[in-house]
């Protein structure tokens, strides 16, 4: 391979970059210092080598890679201008439809589902030059905070072997994180890009409800799920936001407020930004470690001239059965679709109840199952009003939490992450245990707000820390810029 | 917080799922432990307070047919309310759909087959 030029924001991204971002892809391409197709062979080769440790990807796709590829490379001979995102390897998590590659959403139910259809945020991507290189492991139907409920088998931190890269987009986090491939989309519900994003060490962003279109995301909770970017610089996170968000009929839910040019954002002055730290975010159950950094994460950007103002978010304890009740309610409903008529498994049955029954008894794993079973508890006859309606009612408190601190306060700092990767199977026995793990991260999916998570050092020499920023609704842009800020001050690294 | 067998198969049975003897088991304990650790919910008073389905407004109660232009933009208002025509089009992809299914036939109205439902 050709020698990559140098990252160009000048820090030092805690991931392997293998030395390519978005903008050095771009003048190669154009210099013609490499051909698209060059640059995929060298991402391939790199998968071929470190995914059979870390398997990140479950099916690759070199056909429709190399044919983005060499439509790419016809265009460059031509002569003719580069889309945003031309050339640039791209990992996408596996609960996305891609057409004429096989989606599983990390199931056994969904085992050969080959869609006839992209979905928006990727046709996008396909439409802005990105190489699709395959689909990322995940938790089952994105359930879960360690990639442990793939029923593909887990994926290994490429930061910490022997550790979950977090999840539900784990496979997506690592892939970047090992450098095979330079941006991946992953989702989230409940904190499943931006946990994965802190324990693999990359900035990983959830976007603003409805500000990416989820036209083609098999559902897990409508009202929660979000499409986002994985990249190993804010920069690049910025560009891949750029693509995908915006207004899309064929998502009722999606919002139409123009979307800015979010990297003319980037170099905009932090000075005078003021910081809410809520307390809530800070006490038990965090260890002491990732509160260190964290801690002098804050005081770096004070340094920027931030100002850190204590806040309250008096619900924050709430949030995790709250969350909990919603999501698998959600879920319950979503995941009906899954009964062995129309694609997947089907585990044949005498009668019509029979099939549905044992296909998805046997089709859908340990922790899916759990979900359906709470989600159709929480809504069913008799229990609705004391779990479901209650479960909603605190989302309007949790919500009206954040209304309230961004009234006083521009951004929201927490830990993303109460703790470092933990060791594969620490967490697995006990549902609740693992479900402690999103502590952080589901009040800003149930407020629809838009965060970030950006490394922050490390604990225990190599045990990456994400710092979590958060920004009212439609505020990426805010967020990018303080993201962007403690990057250029060297905040990823301890 | 006690969730019975019965409840455990009431709940299978509504969400269609045929469980084993030993997930029958494990699941009431584990229903049992995450509902309690739900009442936790009930410290707050929540008597005034509107339940949330939806965290922004884009304004679903207020659909309007009916607004999509011939030229299939959407118009200013059915742009500001999030409604398009509910105008069926051909997505041209059923012959695929047709020939991935578990079981179905590709006839001149193609459908998927399953077991009887009707008996006659």
């Amino acid at each position: 391979m050709s020698a990559a030029p140098a990252n160009p924001t000048g820090a030092v991204p805690p991931s392997d970059t293998n030395g390519w971002t978005v903008a050095s892809i771009l003048r190669a391409l154009e210099s013609r210092q490499i051909s698209a197709r060059e640059l995929t062979q060298e991402f391939f080769s790199r998968i071929q080598r470190q995914n059979p440790r870390l398997n990140a990807f479950l099916v690759l796709s070199p056909e429709r890679a190399y044919s983005q590829a060499d439509a790419l490379d016809a265009k460059i001979a031509r002569g003719e201008p580069l889309p945003p995102l031309a050339g640039v390897p791209t990992a996408l998590k596996d609960v996305l439809n891609t057409r004429g590659t096989e989606t599983t959403a990390g199931s056994k139910i969904l085992k050969g589902y080959v869609p006839p259809y992209d979905a928006t945020a990727i046709e996008r991507m396909d439409r802005a030059g990105a190489i699709f290189l395959g689909k990322t492991n995940c938790d089952e139907f994105a359930m879960g905070s360690s990639n442990e409920n793939s029923a593909y088998g887990p994926v290994q931190n490429p930061a910490a072997p022997g550790r979950v890269p977090g999840g539900s987009s784990g496979g997506s986090a690592a892939a970047v994180a090992a450098g095979l491939a330079v941006i991946a989309l992953g989702t989230d519900t409940g904190g499943s890009i931006r946990q994965p994003g802190a324990l693999c060490g990359i900035p990983a962003m959830m976007p603003t409800y409805g500000r990416v279109s989820r036209y083609g995301l098999i559902a897990f909770a409508s009202s929660l799920d979000r499409i986002g970017p994985f990249a190993h610089t804010v920069e690049d996170v910025a560009r891949a936001m750029e693509v995908i968000a915006g207004r899309d009929p064929l998502d009722a839910t999606s919002a139409s407020h123009p979307v800015p040019r979010y990297t003319s954002e980037l170099q905009a002055p932090v000075r005078g930004l003021r910081l809410g730290i809520p307390a809530e975010y800070f006490g038990e159950g965090l260890d002491a470690g990732v509160r260190e950094r964290v801690e002098a994460g804050i005081a770096r950007l004070q340094g920027l001239g931030c100002i850190p103002t204590p806040i309250a978010m008096r619900h924050a304890p709430y949030a995790i059965p709250t969350y909990y009740l919603i999501a698998t309610a959600e879920a319950s409903s979503n995941l009906a679709r899954f009964d062995g008529v129309r694609y997947g498994l089907r585990v044949p049955g005498a009668t019509l109840g029979e099939m549905y029954q044992k296909t998805r008894g046997q089709g859908f794993g340990a922790e899916v199952k759990r979900r359906i079973m709470l989600g159709t508890y929480a809504l069913s006859a008799g229990y609705y009003d004391a779990y479901y309606l209650k479960a909603q009612k605190v989302r309007s408190l949790i919500k009206q939490d954040f209304d309230r601190a961004f009234e006083q306060v521009d951004l929201i700092l927490t830990p993303t992450s109460p703790v470092p990767p933990f060791p594969l199977g620490e967490r697995t026995a006990d549902p609740l245990a693992m479900y402690l793990a999103d502590i952080y991260t589901v009040t800003g999916s149930l407020a629809g707000v838009t965060a970030i998570s950006v490394p922050c050092g490390h604990v225990c020499g190599t045990l990456p820390v994400g710092l979590q920023i958060i920004g009212p609704h439609f505020e990426e842009g805010r967020v990018l810029r303080l993201a962007r800020a403690f990057e250029a001050a060297g905040g990823f690294v301890n | 917080m006690d969730i019975t067998r019965e409840d455990v198969l009431r709940v299978a049975e509504l969400a269609n799922l045929e469980l084993t003897e030993a997930e029958i088991a494990t699941y009431g304990a584990q229903l049992a432990s995450i509902l309690s650790y739900c009442q936790k919910l009930n410290e707050l008073d929540t008597t005034n307070v509107e339940p949330m389905a939806q965290v922004l407004e884009l304004g679903g109660s207020r659909l309007l047919a009916g607004t999509e232009r011939t030229d299939g933009t959407e118009s200013d208002a059915a742009e500001a309310q999030h409604a398009r025509a509910d105008s069926p089009r051909d997505a041209g992809i059923i012959r695929e759909v047709i020939r991935r299914a578990p079981e179905a036939v590709d006839a001149r109205i193609p459908y998927f087959r399953v077991p009887k439902v009707i008996d006659r």
